[in-house]
């Protein structure tokens, strides 16, 4: 949005709207050093306390730490169920924003609303649903067990209890912008005779990559760091259904403060790469905002 | 592009799991509480060179731990565990109820089928500052509390029988007094969580609370791991005996075939090894001679039971635990 305005003043107007709109140097300074002493307190400290901690008995143990069975099955079946449920989101993201951006179809405030639900109710009531449906005395229970196919406290559970959670990231990253896009340039595809599917590669997702990314960037982190809706479905089996998190909590418990704090600080790491993605991803999404904004006016004036 | 990463992320997912079931070896689950990790890791390292080294099939035996409670309903909510090792009666109980085990579990095994004993002990500070000697020391003000919730943890169903208890014993002791006894408790308790391994870090790590009501193996588990110059343990004089129960889960077993290791498995933890084993992470073993042995480590303080003092686990259950007992009446009182 701020881009969008930007492209409208003129740099005159800029200058004395920022004159009258900034605080004298003292208030300046005190809201600064507030704001960042606030930040280091509660995000930089604990982030330095994660890594101080799993390195201090030093690098050997960090790294055996790191070499054990059971945190090697917590970071494999953590990187398997991001492998399954992230792309399965992307699709199901984009899929919904489509659906919700192009079309006018009745139903389609309620299908907003669905789609925010996982974002309202706590995760522990997404495991909780899971079991109640897929586990022994659920609705299913009998058949699945009748049938040895294991979803609760196994990996389909923990993937389809993510899949559940980390739905709404891509979808609510590409509506907004979709929406702002519009039907013209589809429309104008169309016209010039290109099909649903030629429409879709060649022009709506060009406009939306970078927001789709975003998207995805988000649902991976939660999916890889998502700690309560797994741990319902999970049945805590060492060296199967943990996943780096439940890991984490678990050596934590086991006095292991060292290993937790190995395997924490590797995801305490994902979140870092993450920022750091998310950051140019940010400035490239900035810049196809102002880009589509700029063509706008183009074409308006 | 994106498309292709999607079918290897799928292939590579669904390769992974195929791999895990085709390995050779028989999987094995054994769902147990909270503190005893240590005990079993050091069991089924044991049972399985034994068991390999008799002909058996090749092992891999799971652990899964938890609070008591919730270790039960995930049982019942289809963890497909082969042996369940509890902190208490009702916990198996609550499993048979739903038909999973035999209804006569309690007498296939040995001593109620609990192949070994604990009670409840006070883990103080060093110095024991607040000078807590017996539960009466646990009302005072001033004293803060950890325990972990009964609703969840069995270890803290032991802790409010056997403070219960004791109010009971006083002289005058009755059932109002009793209830006002633990009421008074439980306001100084500052958490509760959900299991007796959440209570001992947060007595020990986070620093909360002048004393935690813990089982003895635990106490003297957070004393080997973190120091005996940071705290101490007080026996009180009367305690409860708590009967950890062991049970093969019927209905698992019949379906994955491993009765037979289910079987040996527990008979394992009253063999004369098994036995050393939960004597050594300070469980009070039953066989006398491994009992002998280790009697320097095991206090002897007068035991309530809970089939003489309280009528069984049906009964207490249903009394203090159930929605609407005792528990929640004190405790919503707060």
């Amino acid at each position: 949005m701020p881009a969008e305005f930007d492209s409208f003043t003129s740099g005159n107007v800029e200058t004395r709207r920022r004159r009258l709109l900034t605080e004298p140097p003292v208030v300046r300074t005190t809201l600064l050093t507030l704001g960042i002493g606030f930040l280091v307190l509660f995000i930089g400290l604990p982030l330095v306390t994660v890594f101080t901690e799993a390195l201090r008995k030093g690098w050997d143990a960090y790294l055996s730490a790191l070499h054990e069975p059971a945190a090697f099955a917590a970071i494999e079946l953590t990187l398997t169920v991001a492998a399954i449920s992230v792309p399965l989101n992307m699709v199901f993201g984009v899929i919904a924003a489509w659906c919700i951006t192009k079309f006018e179809f009745r139903g389609k405030s309620f299908l907003i609303t669905l789609i925010d639900l996982p974002f309202s109710v706590s995760p522990v009531i997404s495991g909780l649903v899971f079991v109640l449906m897929f586990g022994l005395q659920g609705w299913f229970g009998h058949w699945l067990s009748d049938n040895n196919i294991k979803i609760i406290f196994a990996t389909p559970g923990i993937v389809l209890a993510t899949i559940f959670v980390t739905f709404p990231f891509v979808a609510r990253e590409l509506i907004p912008l979709m929406q702002q896009q519009g039907t013209e340039e589809e429309e104008a595809a169309v016209i010039l005779g290109a099909n649903g599917w030629q429409t879709f590669w060649r022009v709506t997702l060009p406009n939306i990559k970078w927001a789709l990314l975003y998207g995805v960037l988000l649902c991976n982190a939660r999916a890889m760091g998502e700690f309560g809706a797994v741990s319902v479905v999970s049945g805590h089996i060492r060296g199967k259904t943990n996943t780096m998190p439940l890991h984490t909590e678990i050596l934590y418990n086991e006095y292991n403060f060292v290993a937790a704090f190995a395997v924490a600080s590797l995801l305490a790491l994902l979140a870092l790469v993450t920022l750091v993605a998310k950051s140019i991803l940010e400035w490239k999404l900035k810049q196809a905002h102002a880009l589509h904004a700029k063509s706008i006016a183009n074409a308006e004036s | 592009m994106k498309s292709r990463f999607l079918t290897a992320g799928i292939l590579s997912a669904a390769l992974g799991l195929f791999a895990q079931a085709a390995a050779a070896q028989t999987e094995f689950l054994n769902v147990s509480y909270d503190p005893t990790r240590e005990l079993y890791q050091q069991v089924n390292a044991a049972f399985t060179k034994q068991w390999e080294a008799n002909g058996g099939r090749k092992l891999q035996i799971n652990a899964s731990h938890g609070g008591s409670g919730s270790q039960a309903r995930s049982v019942i909510d289809g963890l497909e565990a082969d042996v369940v090792t509890l902190a208490l009666e009702y916990d198996v109980d609550a499993i048979a109820q739903k038909g999973l085990i035999n209804k006569d579990w309690v007498k296939r095994l040995p001593d109620n089928s609990s192949p070994y004993t604990s009670t409840i002990v006070f883990l103080v500070r060093k110095g024991n500052p607040k000078a807590i000697k017996d539960w009466g020391d646990l009302v005072k003000p001033g004293v803060a509390i950890i325990t972990p919730n009964p609703k969840t943890s069995g270890g803290a169903r032991w802790n409010y029988l056997a403070a219960w208890g004791y109010a009971l014993k006083q002289p005058g002791g009755n059932e109002q007094k009793a209830k006002d006894f633990v009421a008074a408790l439980f306001k100084n308790v500052p958490v509760l969580d959900s299991g007796a391994r959440g209570s001992t870090t947060t007595f020990v790590q986070r620093g909360l609370g002048d004393v935690l009501l813990s089982w003895e193996n635990e106490a003297y588990l957070a004393i080997k791991e973190l120091g005996p110059d940071k705290f101490e343990i007080v026996t009180p004089p009367l305690s409860i005996l708590a009967e950890p129960s062991v049970a093969v889960v019927d209905k698992v077993v019949d379906k994955k075939k491993t009765r037979d290791i289910a079987d040996a498995y527990l008979k394992f933890l009253y063999a004369p090894e098994g036995q050393e084993i939960a004597a050594k992470n300070y469980y009070r073993p039953r066989d006398a001679k491994v009992a002998e042995k280790y009697k320097d480590n095991f206090k002897k303080i007068e035991l309530l039971t809970i089939d003489g003092d309280f009528g069984g686990w049906t009964a207490a259950q249903k009394k203090h635990f159930d929605d609407g007992g005792v528990f929640d009446q004190i405790y919503v009182a707060k």
